[in-house]
């Protein structure tokens, strides 16, 4: 077995060294009637080739992104992601450390923490940012439970334009600590209803930007009306291209941001790992979940980093934790810092730029069609259709032809506007696709 | 040299910052943050130039000035992040016997499957006809997890350990509540535990109710019974590691679970340590009815430097008809993806499928490995913790003794009156070339050190790292101090000071005339 260095010879001298017969007696605590005798009913080892055969002929039974035109959103989006980026995250030293909790030996991860929570920081136009969360939805989940730690009351209110997934993933996680949430139902020009909602109860309120209609939604009147009722707003957005473009949240009053970063540098990879980012106002960082780290000097006075604020977590805290998170998305956030470095302000608004003119085409392509129909009166990447026909048989039949032709919103909703299509154009959009879309979907609604 | 005319060195202020030529030291390179050395203006990366269509961004919309993310051309990028992976210890490098957290060798064919474009180029949300056969790995996976853990449903969207002690703590609170059961809300949790169980329990609406451990670092079974019986109708179940923190197997597991199944709660099993077991002891036979595996751990998916993980869990029949959407099922058309929440599901953990880049990773070592690899990685990983508590017991002290499972604990007893505590000896081996091992936990024991070994390390590796903690324990005994006390000398920081960045605390960069105003 490639994987295991010891052979037969070493084994007999070590457990004669422990002073036992055979590797049973190290197994004898187990209970009798569960100690297996015989082997697990699967297969046995396999050589890396077949493997790697096995998996090769797995993957090909999939249609990937870049193999055809390619319009889906929803939450996840298709960038080209640099080859610098997978490289250097692949670097034994990132790759194979462990959560740096001995600083000493740890300054790489450390130091690109630090840089990554600026990057963060300044994205979203807020004071600080953590390490990292286990994606957008879960982060968004924990918003929410911090806004009931700030305020102490237990009222969410959440907009009708905010990612099903995401109210989902808050709702089960609110469902236990008593926080109590609107109904919400999916709209796409609705976002400032929720101020009408605001009362002196209302611990936060949580509005996305672009919303996943793809709607940009002005967030000022919304965290006027939270602070008046000293209640949080809480921003969220799931395409981090975007903030290149339109006004942060923070500039606009957000308390807490919370999104998905897979845009900058981590892949499609069907859903996860991505990447949580989790911002604040600097006078909730003792309320913030999750890992942070902190500049510190050494021994000899010399700048370094560290994992700090410990006594907010799971291990020093138990069961008076801020949250029970363990791990961040470290990996993931590399490759977004990496990405964010070679980027800079001025690589991100490029990008961006290209994002909304290929989207524009897109949406003036559609507005043509008979049968479909823009319903947007702002967007960044993404917006939405409505069609003559259900979105879903649409999709499938635009996959048919070989076009990823966007998602149903009746797919990520609990089925309700089943005749509304979500669809996105990324820099990675040509022209040639967007026409390809254009005419298949016109074949398609005819 | 014609100097006149030259303005004074424009350098001089940043070399008066360094306290060696150049602030480097051979193959570790000074690494000033890209804030320092990017400029907004500046990018790596070529883009075609835009065609000026109309912006459909809405008036107020736009972002006014400068963001003030720094960029670097893609040289300097690679040279700034190579430096710093320069200054990280890692598996590939050197024993990493953190215990509790499982560093064992990640195999290098893991990555490159996950990188297959049907499985990382997928988007989550394509038409199920196109992903066919992304989910038929997620359901080959679920396969080999529900026979190698005998348990019959696996619910794969946690993303990490703590994201599945989450799941199956609610799958156990619906179970309850479906039941009718709802004043059942204490969760016993031994004092042993990882700091996760109890922040996972209050986490579900529980409470938490602690159980002291015997002296032999075991869960005291008579405590058990006594805090059961003191109000069995409020009991939801029990949070129990198995092998415990201690690196010990609970003997008296299935005695355990009778006891919590009879007073009407269920038992979450911790399978942090499940690596200890693999192919040798199923869970579904100790009476198991929930339980987390760590890919990251156990399945060798690597660990990022904190990320992501990966923590799938396993249900019994009692809760399985709980587990959160989605999920995939075999059907005679192909794979379908249950996304939708019916009548008893708990809901959704988060926004798509979990995490499909650690199940590619983590199905490719189950299939190298076979049945007869992971059961032989197990005994290995158990025959070599054993074997270096045994070679350690002389000098250091065992805080048990006996056989462990697949780590050794010791506690601080033998570094009595030599004034070097655990962290000092943490910080000692350092210098020695070994990460240390995991300190101060399980909190049971006194100044605790965890050694995890895992079955990747050779005989000569291990005899090594044995050499020179023996080396070490003798320097602490023999007064060497001082020593002790300035570790490390030798890593690229000295000790970092821990105490003024949670005081004060410094989350990111800040331009330097900030700092200045800020200090005002």
């Amino acid at each position: 077995m490639r994987y295991l260095p010891l052979n037969a010879n070493d084994r007999a001298q070590m457990l004669d060294i422990v002073g036992v017969d055979n590797i049973d007696a190290l197994f004898e605590d187990v209970p009798k009637s569960a100690r297996l005798k015989n082997l697990i009913d699967l297969p046995l080892h396999q050589s890396e080739a077949a493997v790697e055969r096995h998996m090769s002929r797995l993957s090909a039974k999939s249609v990937s992104a870049s193999s055809v035109p390619f319009f889906c959103g929803a939450g996840a989006y298709k960038h080209h992601i640099p080859a610098t980026v997978d490289h250097l995250i692949q670097r034994s030293e990132f790759l194979t450390a462990y959560t740096p909790y001995q600083p000493e030996i740890s300054q790489g991860t450390l130091q690109a923490l630090f840089e990554f929570q600026t990057q963060v920081a300044l994205l979203t136009g807020m004071d600080v940012a953590n390490a990292s969360m286990y994606d957008g939805s879960t982060a968004c989940a924990e918003a929410v439970v911090m806004a009931k730690r700030v305020t102490r009351k237990s009222k969410a209110v959440l907009a009708p334009g905010l990612h099903p997934h995401y109210a989902a993933a808050t709702q089960m996680l609110a469902s236990t600590l008593d926080i109590s949430i609107n109904e919400v139902v999916p709209d796409i020009g609705a976002d400032a209803s929720v101020i009408d909602l605001i009362t002196d109860e209302t611990a936060c309120v949580v509005v996305q930007s672009p919303n996943v209609f793809g709607e940009i939604v002005d967030l000022a009147p919304i965290a006027e009306k939270a602070h008046a009722h000293k209640a949080l707003l809480i921003a969220v957005f799931t395409e981090p291209v975007a903030l290149g473009l339109i006004k942060s949240p923070g500039e606009q009053g957000a308390d807490i941001v919370v999104g998905e970063g897979q845009g900058i540098g981590v892949g499609l990879n069907f859903g996860g790992p991505h990447v949580g980012l989790f911002a604040c106002r600097q006078k909730l960082v003792r309320q913030m979940p999750g890992r942070v780290c902190g500049e510190t000097v050494d021994a000899n006075g010399e700048r370094g980093y560290v994992l700090t604020l410990s006594t907010r977590e799971q291990h020093i805290r138990r069961e008076k934790a801020t949250s029970n998170i363990c791990t961040n998305s470290g990996l993931c956030c590399l490759a977004f810092t990496i990405h964010m470095s070679l980027l800079g302000d001025a690589g991100l608004q490029q990008m961006a730029t290209l994002n909304h003119e290929n989207a524009v085409h897109l949406a003036d392509v559609i507005d043509g069609i008979k049968g479909a129909e823009v319903l947007n009166e702002t967007f960044f990447n993404e917006f939405t259709v409505r069609l003559n026909k259900p979105a879903a048989e649409v999709v499938q039949a635009l996959a048919d032809k070989s076009i990823l032709g966007g998602v149903p919103f009746s797919r990520i909703s609990d089925g309700e506007h089943e005749d509304l299509l979500l669809v996105c154009a990324t820099e990675v959009v040509s022209d040639e696709d967007i026409h390809a879309f254009g005419h298949a979907l016109e074949e398609v609604l005819s | 040299m014609k100097t006149e005319g030259r303005p004074t060195s424009p350098v001089a202020a940043n070399m008066n910052d360094v306290k060696t030529v150049s602030g480097s030291k051979a193959l570790e390179q000074a690494t000033k943050l890209i804030f320092e050395t990017g400029t907004p203006r500046r990018t790596g990366i070529d883009f075609p130039k835009p065609k000026g269509r109309a912006s459909r961004l809405g008036a107020n919309n736009e972002r006014q000035g400068e963001i003030g993310l720094p960029g670097l051309s893609e040289p300097e990028t690679m040279r700034h992040y190579v430096r710093l992976s320069q200054k990280n210890y890692a598996i590939d490098l050197g024993v990493y016997p953190l215990g509790s957290c499982t560093m064992k060798h990640n195999p290098r064919l893991n990555e490159k499957v996950a990188r297959m474009p049907g499985f990382a180029d997928v988007h989550p949300l394509q038409p199920i006809s196109t992903v066919q056969g992304a989910l038929e790995l997620m359901y080959e996976l679920s396969d080999w997890i529900c026979k190698l853990t005998g348990m019959p449903a696996v619910a794969l969207t946690p993303k990490a350990g703590a994201h599945g002690e989450l799941c199956g703590m609610m799958a156990i609170r619906a179970r309850l509540d479906a039941d009718g059961q709802s004043q059942r809300r204490r969760v016993l949790v031994p004092e042993s535990a990882h700091g996760t169980n109890p922040a996972t329990a209050v986490q579900c609406g529980f409470t938490v109710d602690e159980i002291p451990a015997s002296g032999d670092g075991r869960v005291n079974i008579e405590a058990l019974k006594e805090k059961i019986k003191s109000d069995p109708d409020s009991v939801a179940g029990i949070m129990l590691t198995n092998p415990n923190t201690c690196g010990l197997f609970e003997r008296d597991v299935i005695e355990i679970a009778d006891l919590i199944h009879a007073a009407g709660g269920y038992f979450y099993c911790d399978g942090a340590n499940f690596n200890a077991l693999v192919g040798r002891v199923r869970p579904g036979d100790l009476g198991v009815d929930a339980m987390h595996l760590n890919l990251h751990k156990t399945f060798s998916t690597p660990h990022g430097g904190g990320g992501p993980g990966s923590g799938p869990t396993v249900l019994s029949d009692a809760l399985k008809a709980h587990a959160p959407v989605p999920y995939v099922v075999k059907t005679e058309k192909g794979y379908e993806l249950v996304e939708h929440k019916d009548g008893v599901s708990f809901g959704r953990m988060c926004a798509f499928h979990g995490q499909m880049g650690m199940y590619s990773r983590a199905l490719t070592y189950m299939m190298s490995h076979g049945s007869d690899g992971l059961k032989q990685a197990t005994e290995d990983a158990v025959l070599n913790a054993n074997y270096v508590q045994a070679s350690l017991s002389d000098v250091m002290s065992p805080a048990f003794g006996g056989i462990c499972m697949h780590e050794a604990l010791f506690d601080d007893r033998f570094l009595k009156d030599t004034g070097v505590d655990t962290l000092d000896f943490a910080k000692a081996m350092i210098d020695e070339g070994y990460h240390p091992m995991t300190m101060y936990f399980p909190l049971v024991v006194h100044g605790a050190m965890l050694i995890e070994p895992t079955e990747s390390e050779s005989k000569g590796e291990l005899d090594r790292f044995i050499g020179s903690m023996r080396h070490l324990a003798e320097r602490a005994t023999s007064g060497d101090l001082e020593s002790f006390k300035q570790a490390p000398i030798y890593a690229p920081m000295r000790r970092l000071d821990e105490t003024q960045a949670a005081r004060k605390p410094v989350l990111r960069w800040t331009p330097p005339q900030d700092n200045a105003e800020a200090a005002e």
